[in-house]
């Protein structure tokens, strides 16, 4: 049935690069200093002028290398703020207007209870939700004057300054020690995928629809992610472009997308502590467990799981030889050939995060096969079909980490008086709050059922509280060839939830919008 | 033994609507969190009882027929609904409810029309008994009883596992299925474990199960000929109707947004309840009628062991008519939270939602009864989200446990009480844990 009834194709614009931030289609790599502002708009017209001028980086390739970057976002609260009208602010989703800590069952759904609890954050609870984050990314040696040389005398009369949040060039790892930032998902900024609207697709994929994390294009489900549409007589609209699927309407979430923002303390001490215990405080079989949690290699970041013979669209697309290897070599792979979990346990923080799977389980070969998939009868596993499709579900990552690095030695040591905190802000890029960051944080990460288990969640991110009904959380279960699994008992929490709030990350035309209201 | 269910609904007497909240709302610790031994209907003392909930009947949507069909929208009085799934036969449920839960369900029906104080209760229940027209559980004849027997089970042995590793290495999936045997034939000779055997099954049930289940089909292969020669009218008639239905899916305001979500997420399971009206016209209601006939059939003899086709995460859900099939109500009890219940019906069963769902008013358009519809995903999301209704009261008898939970241990126990078992399916069982 996959391919039976395309999309009817529309003819893809191609994206204006000069229109999206850059954070979008770069991680800034290169630039290894970057911190995160977090302000507080004072007066919206200083705010304005200041946004006049501001340097954003856009996602246009540039020659020479730029040295330094920028980024801004805003929350609702920051928008209203600016002067957007309530109006405006109703066609944004529910999750964005709502925000990351003001409701209590979004709190139970992200896991952020007990040690996590939005009340206990440093920022982004009630009354410390910023307006907006300027990130800024530099080279070595280059951000404090980055950073001055934005903070103009606009600036100081726009903005109060909640934080400032610095992060660590830990190398290309996280703090834990595991190389950070493997698999991400391929962008299709040529809009060359087509999705079957009613078909199944077979097969796991890493090219992941533009619209699934910029907002105004054609998302995984063949359909545009609502955002604000305006009208053309609205003040401020003719800044924008016209909206693609409704083209009598002007888009300010075009070429726009939200940013989730998280500062997670990692324990790392703990961490390795921990698994130093749980493994007799053998070396081998402490880096053995770790990589069990993680589901890669400590080493080299290869996954546990052999690699595909066939390749898996989007993985391998880089344009250097080096690279494309690199990347076949981490992610060429599913769990297909993993069903029983004993090479990569079900509950890795890998394969939570991202399953790997298609729309439909046991690859069926034909009609009458699908067909029998598709009422049910197809599964040949007890744990066959449990978790939903990945596609639908991806976030793109764009996090720094924080704190003084430890090496796993190290942090076998006890902690020194002075010992900082240090961690992850995580920072992750999708069009749709719910169906992507929420979905993966609840259904994936946090929640104790994941495919078929019990009485765990995620061994790294996990908070260990108590479920109704259910004896205990802090599990994790290695599965084992011709025999029980293997289960580590009284993993402790190691990451624990100190901020983070849901932002709009505008184009440059939504940019310009903000500047035209209310002045 | 089989499960039965019921739906009581009647209308409320306006001037006690506020009394009748207040009531339901003492039922609970805290919104959206049962108190399973509150004083008017102290659920967890019926050991048959799996699920239960309170609804009030209001619908949010009342004015879409207006909207999408020009016509004068009813102004149908809100109504009172108590639902509840459990083992053994709905008179014999009556009955005990009306014996151990006299004062308290006369206090909650008195809030309701027809209903005089004192009445006999569980023949008033009966005469307000709103019968499903497709009733979906996920295992057949499984009881309260045997799922708390089979968890108990699970973590003895669980912790059996726990405490005696150096017992188990090395050994051979079998020797440890025979370990394993012996450890619950000591628990189960020193009355620390129970496996009762399920209850026997009436042979009158059987009986009626047998006729309905070839009964259906022979009525459905006598339809054949009639129904073959309708088709090119009924392709005709849905077509034309596909092409003009209005679409009504507005994203609810952020207020009803958080008073439903209010109540969601304390349990791996969550409630759901949904109602609109029926698009009007005779070929909707029948066309509707004619697949939930299809729907209840199927989930009554083919999806009886833990999945609804793709759908593995559904306790139970029901599908009832209200108002002479110009309304209906579904409600369900499912594992996870309601985005990704959502996403997984899209996903995996979005043509089933279209066949029986596209004949409910503002529906996303669907093409040939069973395209497009549900995938238009957020629509569909928003259309759902309208037309639930806040659960007041909502009852689980075994929270934690998941449907896939319930699955696992019965075959955990199917695997301990079996003698021969082939090395494969040793390997899987050991597995189970």
């Amino acid at each position: 049935m996959g391919g039976t009834f395309l999309k009817k194709a529309k003819m893809p614009s191609s994206v204006d690069y000069r229109d999206v931030q850059g954070l979008v289609r770069f991680g800034f790599a290169r630039m290894t200093e970057a911190c995160y502002l977090l302000l507080r708009i004072k007066d919206a017209a200083a705010a304005r002028e200041w946004l006049r001028n501001a340097p954003i980086t856009t996602a246009e390739e540039k020659k020479p290398l730029p040295q330094t970057a920028l980024q801004l976002a805003f929350t609702s609260e920051g928008l209203k703020k600016m002067q957007v009208p309530a109006s405006v602010i109703e066609g944004f989703a529910a999750a964005f207007r709502l925000g990351m800590a003001g409701e209590e069952n979004l709190s139970r759904r992200l896991g952020d209870i007990g040690a996590n609890s939005p009340e206990r954050w440093l920022w982004g609870s009630s009354g410390k939700v910023p307006h907006a984050v300027v990130m800024l990314f530099a080279g070595p040696g280059l951000l404090e004057g980055w950073k001055q040389s934005i903070q103009t005398k606009s600036w100081t009369a726009a903005f109060d300054e909640i934080a400032c949040l610095p992060t660590t060039d830990m190398g290309g790892v996280e703090p834990f020690g595991f190389i950070d930032g493997i698999s991400q998902p391929e962008l299709d900024w040529e809009q060359a995928r087509r999705v079957s609207i009613n078909g199944d697709q077979l097969e796991y994929g890493n090219l992941v629809c533009l619209g699934e994390f910029l907002l105004g294009y054609s998302n995984e489900y063949g359909r545009f992610t609502d955002r604000p549409l305006l009208d053309p007589r609205d003040r401020g609209s003719e800044e924008l472009l016209s909206a693609a699927d409704q083209p009598e309407k002007k888009d300010l979430g075009l070429n726009g997308t939200f940013v989730v923002m998280r500062q997670l303390e990692q324990e790392v001490r703990g961490f390795w502590q921990f698994l130093d215990k749980a493994s007799g405080a053998d070396r081998d079989a402490r880096y053995k467990l770790a990589e069990a949690f993680v589901g890669r290699a400590y080493s080299d970041g290869a996954p546990l799981v052999p690699l595909n013979k066939t390749p898996i669209a989007g993985v391998g697309s880089a344009s250097s030889d080096a690279k494309r290897k690199q990347d076949i070599e981490r992610n060429q792979f599913t769990y297909n050939s993993d069903v029983d979990g004993t090479r990569c346990p079900f509950g890795a923080h890998i394969r939570r995060g991202n399953p790997r799977n298609s729309d439909i389980p046991g690859d069926p070969k034909g009609l009458i096969s699908h067909l029998i998939h598709i009422l049910g009868f197809g599964n040949k596993n007890v744990r066959d079909d449990l978790i939903a499709s990945t596609r639908f579900h991806r976030v793109l990552r764009r996090g720094r980490e924080y704190g003084k690095k430890l090496s796993p030695d190290e942090a076998l040591q006890p902690a020194p008086s002075d010992d900082g905190e240090r961690g992850l802000h995580f920072v992750a890029v999708n069009a749709n709050i719910t169906r992507q960051f929420e979905f993966v944080q609840n259904a994936w990460m946090m929640r104790t059922k994941f495919d078929g288990l019990t009485e765990e969640s995620d061994p790294l991110l996990g908070n260990r509280e108590a479920v109704p009904g259910c004896p205990f959380t802090n599990s994790f279960s290695l599965p084992q060839e011709n025999g029980v699994r293997r289960r580590i008992m009284d993993v402790p929490q190691f990451i624990v939830v100190r901020g983070g709030a849901y932002f709009f990350l505008p184009s440059m035309r939504a940019l310009r919008y903000l500047c035209k209201i209310g002045s | 033994m089989p499960q039965s269910n019921v739906m009581v609904t009647a209308p409320l007497k306006m001037e006690r609507e506020a009394e009748l909240r207040s009531l339901l709302a003492s039922m609970n610790e805290a919104a959206g969190k049962v108190n399973p031994a509150n004083s008017l209907v102290p659920f967890e003392r019926f050991g048959q009882l799996h699920f239960a909930r309170f609804v009030i009947l209001q619908d949010q949507t009342l004015e879409d027929i207006h909207t999408a069909y020009g016509l004068a929208p009813v102004d149908y009085p809100l109504s009172l609904a108590f639902i509840a799934d459990f083992d053994g036969t709905a008179d014999a449920f009556r009955d005990e409810l009306a014996r151990r839960a006299a004062d308290g369900l006369q206090r909650i029906f008195s809030c309701c029309q027809g209903f005089t104080p004192g009445e006999d209760l569980a023949r008033w229940m009966k005469d307000h008994e709103n019968p499903a027209a497709a009733m979906y559980k996920n295992w057949r004849g499984r009881t309260v009883r045997q799922i708390h027997e089979e968890n108990a089970l699970r973590l003895a042995l669980e912790g059996h596992l726990e405490s005696n590793p150096a017992s188990l290495a090395g050994k051979t999936p079998r020797q440890i299925h025979a370990t394993l045997k012996e450890f619950v034939r000591t628990e189960n000779l020193s009355g620390r474990l129970t496996l009762t055997d399920p209850p026997p099954t009436p042979l009158g049930w059987w009986f009626k199960n047998l006729i309905h289940f070839i009964g259906v089909p022979l009525l459905l292969l006598v339809l054949t000929p009639f129904l073959i020669l309708y088709l090119p009218v009924f392709i005709y008639q849905l077509r034309t109707r596909e092409k003009h239905d209005t679409e009504i899916a507005p994203p609810v305001s952020l207020c009803y947004e958080r008073k439903l979500a209010l109540l969601e997420d304390y349990d791996v399971t969550n409630q759901f309840t949904v109602m609109g009206a029926i698009k009007p016209g005779l070929f909707r209601r029948w066309t509707m009628s004619f697949l939930l006939w299809v729907v209840d059939w199927t989930a009554r003899h083919i999806y009886i062991r833990g999945h609804l086709a793709r759908i593995s995460t559904i306790h139970a859900a029901r599908w009832v008519f209200l108002n002479q099939k110009r309304r209906m109500v579904f409600a369900s009890n499912y594992d996870g939270s309601l985005d990704s219940y959502m996403d997984d019906f899209i996903n995996k069963v979005g043509w089933g939602l279209n066949v029986v769902f596209s004949n409910g008013v503002s529906y996303p358009t669907t093409n040939w009864l069973v395209l497009d519809g549900s995938k238009d995903e957020q629509k569909y999301k928003y259309v759902l989200r309208r037309h639930q209704l806040p659960t007041e009261v909502w009852y689980k008898a075994y929270p934690g446990l998941s449907a896939f939970d319930l699955k696992r241990n019965t075959l955990i126990r199917q695997g301990i009480e079996q003698s021969a078992m082939s090395d494969a399916a040793l390997r899987q069982w050991v597995a189970l844990f």
